[in-house]
């Protein structure tokens, strides 16, 4: 890590067994939680719902574990480390997503749900197309997710390892390296979600949190109490050392940003921050993952204390983000971080180090700060991997294969031995599309699932709980015209192609001028989703009625 | 099953039921479209009010940075009074339809419901 800073050497090793220890305990402890949690997981409910035994508290720091990813933690530390203010609109429109969840999803999804995202869209519709289509968005969210955290978590592991180009660990050279941290990760994954399922998941992501929040107050109390609690203090050396003066401290140095003498240009990029803001505050109902969560408590009220929990979790950790990021364009500086990782995403490690070195005895203190923060990274990303791979599989299982392939006439033993196997399917899977994806950006990759979230998921969730009329067929209008507008936007977008930052930046093939499409394909998966219901003649009111009743009262609840 | 579908929507057409209805939608729905409206205030005006954003109020700390956090504490202000608004007059009605479900003659709708589930 930033070697610079290291006076010798043998302080870089001493930070580096001191991560692996510190992760290996982390591992160890989730680990133990897991095999326990495998002794009470018995039944169906038990695994995919963790017996619906959680108390709000526990759901809501589960659900703020699932949330708080490496694009959360690390991403928008270095985005506003490096571009000062814009990060932190992605903080805010992570956060008022969750008005979304609270009012419009979480309690009703409880009511009337069991398992998965697909029981309340094919509650009242033929469950076979309902049910596969809710499926391929559940999967593909899920791995675009995936994906995002593990190629996060091969490009963190030679920084946060101090691995430099050349140099090898273990044998290891830096590329190897990535890759046997792609395959650590997944198989742990594996291990978590198949052993522990839902139970020892919900486990893992609160030790996750509880984690992630220490680390992360420490943090933001050695920054504050060197600049004396003065936030303008903070602000003004954060804006003098990033070079950029006071526009540090204002929007538009990322996103919407202003060329002189372009006028389109400047339109598209402005378009470009209005789509991802559109995508960020209407994806996070729509996530498969965030949803399954509210499965785990006993009743829809609690499911509501849960996600009011992981509101006031996330928002502290947001507002925690802010004096991290700008800590660390002030305390480390702009160049040095850039110096260790283009995209920023070694600025909360950095600054670990940094506070470290400053407040806590020296060189030692800065390798223990780095180690902690780097081993939490590391838990972060774990976590969320582990969740997104309990979601995908259980609609694999549950819905796939209960629904489609067996016609309902699967015993819960059959399916919960599915759901395991489709979790090492899936973990294999995106093992491998992570090893081929390295060179992605992971803020994209997750841009992205929030986009096909808000596009595919969301509307077809919110025409099933309160539109009498919405049909099978508006079901799967919306769901598929959704998520196939939000793909294919992406494929012809500068993103993939025809930018120096593209995935085939020698190759143009796009015509779309955003990166986000989401202020198109959310408006088209609402406009399919409407008009397929009203070109289909089905119609079921009674089922309606009880959907309504079921998800207003709690009558009949799982 | 005939019978408790013909409970739903007997409960469906009460006029408690019409009641609990009208007050959660009337809640949800204008609190989600003014959140919603104040949220993109705030992405339009960092978009194309940059100047107004950049003005200074104390210090170093400027207009885009107090929108940004009064963001943030109207969502924890909307969230808490909704749990209010929730627990005084959403329960207490979800309640009592509840239990006259479970007392009334739909007591075995509650086994009989779509993906063959338990109650």
């Amino acid at each position: 890590m930033a070697p610079q800073i290291l006076a010798a050497e043998a302080d870089a090793a001493g930070s580096r067994s001191l991560t692996i220890t510190l992760f290996l305990v982390f591992v160890a402890i989730t680990l133990g939680i897991t095999i326990w949690a495998s002794r009470q997981t018995k039944t169906a409910t038990d695994f995919y719902a963790g017996g619906r035994q959680f108390s709000g508290f526990q759901n809501g720091m589960a659900i703020g574990g699932d949330y708080m990813s490496a694009a959360s933690f690390l991403g928008i530390a270095g985005i506003i480390a490096l571009y000062g203010y814009d990060g932190f609109l992605y903080s805010i429109g992570f956060l008022v997503a969750w008005l979304v969840a609270l009012l419009l999803v979480a309690e009703f999804l409880r009511n009337s749900g069991r398992f998965t995202m697909a029981d309340v869209l094919a509650f009242r519709m033929r469950q076979r197309p309902v049910r596969t289509a809710a499926s391929v968005s559940t999967i593909v969210v899920s791995i675009f997710y995936l994906i995002a955290q593990m190629v996060g978590a091969g490009a963190l592991v030679s920084l946060l390892l101090g691995i430099k180009p050349g140099a090898t660990f273990l044998g290891m050279d830096a590329n190897t390296a990535k890759v046997a941290t792609i395959i650590l990760v997944g198989a742990l994954m594996i291990i978590y979600v198949t052993v522990g399922g839902m139970k020892g998941t919900t486990y893992v992501q609160i030790v996750k949190a509880f984690m992630l929040m220490t680390g992360a107050l420490i943090m933001v109390l050695l920054v504050l109490a060197h600049y004396k609690f003065n936030l303008s203090a903070l602000l003004g050396d954060a804006a003098t050392r990033s070079g950029k003066g006071s526009a540090f401290l204002e929007p538009g140095l990322r996103y919407g940003v202003e060329t002189a003498g372009d006028a389109a240009k400047t339109f598209y990029s402005k378009m470009d921050l209005l789509s991802l803001g559109l995508a960020l505050v209407l994806g996070t109902a729509g996530l498969p993952h965030i949803l399954t969560r509210f499965y785990t408590v006993p009743t829809s009220r609690i499911a509501r204390k849960s996600v009011l929990w992981a509101i006031g979790i996330i928002g502290t950790f947001y507002l925690f983000t802010l004096a991290l990021g700008f800590g660390a364009a002030a305390l480390v500086g702009g160049k040095e971080i850039t110096a260790q990782d283009k995209a920023g995403n070694t600025a909360a490690p950095q600054l670990a180090q940094k506070l470290g070195l400053d407040y806590l005895g020296g060189e030692t203190g800065g390798a223990i700060m780095l180690a902690v923060i780097a081993a939490v990274a590391f838990a972060t990303i774990l976590a969320v991997v582990a969740g997104l791979t309990l979601a995908s599989s259980s609609s694999l299982a549950h819905d796939f294969y209960a629904s489609v392939i067996k016609r309902g006439n699967a015993s819960e033993r059959d399916e919960v031995r599915v759901a395991r196997y489709s979790a090492l399917l899936i973990g294999a899977v995106s093992i491998a599309l992570s090893i081929f994806a390295q060179s992605l950006n992971v803020a994209f990759l997750v841009a992205l699932a929030f986009a096909v979230a808000a596009s595919a998921n969301l509307p077809a969730i919110l025409y099933s709980l309160f539109w009498r009329r919405f049909n099978t067929a508006g079901a799967l209008w919306s769901i598929y015209g959704g998520l196939i507008s939000a793909v294919v936007l992406v494929f012809f977008s500068p993103v993939v192609s025809g930018s120096a930052t593209a995935m085939f930046p020698n190759s143009d093939w796009h015509f779309f001028p955003l990166s986000n499409p989401g202020i198109i394909s959310i408006p088209l998966g609402f406009f399919f989703g409407w008009l397929g219901t009203i070109l289909s003649k089905e119609t079921d009111p009674e089922k309606y009625a009880e959907l309504e009743v079921r998800a207003l009262t709690g009558h009949g609840a799982h | 099953m005939p019978a408790s579908a013909e409970r739903y929507l007997e409960v469906q057409r009460s006029e408690e039921f019409a009641q609990l209805r009208h007050r959660l939608r009337s809640y949800i729905f204008p609190t989600t479209i003014a959140f919603i409206v104040w949220y993109s205030l705030y992405v339009l005006l960092s978009a194309y009010a940059r100047d107004f954003m950049a003005i200074k109020v104390i210090g170093n700390i400027n207009v885009a940075l107090i929108f940004g956090v009064l963001q943030f504490v109207s969502t924890f202000l909307i969230a808490w009074h909704y749990s209010r608004y929730a627990a005084q007059k959403l329960d207490p009605l979800a309640d009592e339809i509840h239990s006259t479900l479970e007392s009334g003659p739909a007591a075995e709708a509650a086994a009989t419901t779509t993906d063959g589930g338990k109650a």
